[in-house]
């Protein structure tokens, strides 16, 4: 089974980050308290990346999501000002998609995760490697004519395209 | 180190946690927080498998990158939308949102 150690302890606290942070997001009435936990839960994801090795992604995380997404949710919420206190904050379907949810997490638990690579799992034996890529090799990686130069591109190309149309769909159209 | 099958669980749990908001929150600015929490999950996924599988490639980093990148955009385009239908039909609440229903 798993042994106890700082790294586990740590695996454990940004789970409970990140989940109990999801959970704020679903059952808080009020919007404004919703967005202030999810970038709580966001936070504990970038710890996840940290656990993970990724700490250029973890750093990212941060800057995009919770700086940005964060952010701009925040100010959504602000601008449709009338809307954070509705009363019915569910519709009538929230317990057939609680069923829906349960079941899917089920599933995936016991259809997928468990069998291939749990404890007993067809694949649990395979060690994660201790060489790990570096961020200047994601660097090189992303910018490299023989790896990942025309993704990084045409992403670059799509935020632009997204951001203008997003400007040109926000703004009043009336003035 | 802790095995992969843990942060896949957690991955679930957030993507679960992330359709039901989808499904069943009623103001549209949450059912997009219930899709970042999705988006989230599925980088979970990316970075685990890529540091239990080939840590020693870039695939996964640079996958879950473009991700980040792909949902920032959605966010921006996806609030803008929600404010202009704000704008005009004065309410963010998906059922009364019904400008196409034949």
């Amino acid at each position: 089974m798993v042994e106890l150690n700082a790294h586990t302890v740590v695996f454990a606290i940004f789970s409970i980050i990140t989940l109990g942070g999801a959970v704020g997001v679903v059952w808080n009435r009020n919007l404004v308290s919703s967005s202030y936990w999810l970038i709580f839960s966001l936070f504990g994801v970038a710890g996840l990346f940290v656990l993970l090795s990724a700490p250029f992604l973890a750093a990212v995380q941060v800057l995009v999501y919770i700086g940005a997404v964060g952010i701009l949710i925040t100010f959504s919420v602000m601008l449709t000002r009338g809307m954070t206190q509705i009363k019915d904050v569910f519709n009538r379907q929230s317990a057939a998609s609680g069923v829906v949810a349960v079941l899917l997490f089920v599933v995936l638990l016991v259809g997928v995760v468990l069998p291939v690579w749990g404890p007993s799992g067809a694949l649990s034996s395979a060690p994660a490697s201790d060489v790990v890529a570096t961020t200047a090799e994601l660097g090189v990686a992303l910018v490299d004519g023989s790896q990942y130069v025309l993704p990084f591109e045409l992403v670059s190309l799509l935020l632009t395209a997204a951001l203008l149309g997003a400007i040109v769909i926000a703004r009043d159209q009336d003035k | 180190m802790v095995p992969l099958w843990m942060f896949l669980l957690v991955a679930a749990a957030l993507f679960c946690i992330g359709t039901f908001a989808v499904l069943s929150r009623r103001n549209a600015i949450a059912i997009l927080m219930g899709v970042e929490l999705m988006l989230n999950a599925v980088n979970i996924n990316l970075v685990a498998f890529w540091r239990y599988g080939t840590p020693e490639t870039m695939m996964g980093q640079a996958f879950t990158a473009f991700v980040m990148v792909v949902a920032a955009a959605e966010a921006a385009v996806g609030l803008a939308i929600i404010i202009a239908v704000y704008r005009s039909r004065k309410s963010v609440v998906v059922e009364e949102v019904d400008l196409m229903r034949g």
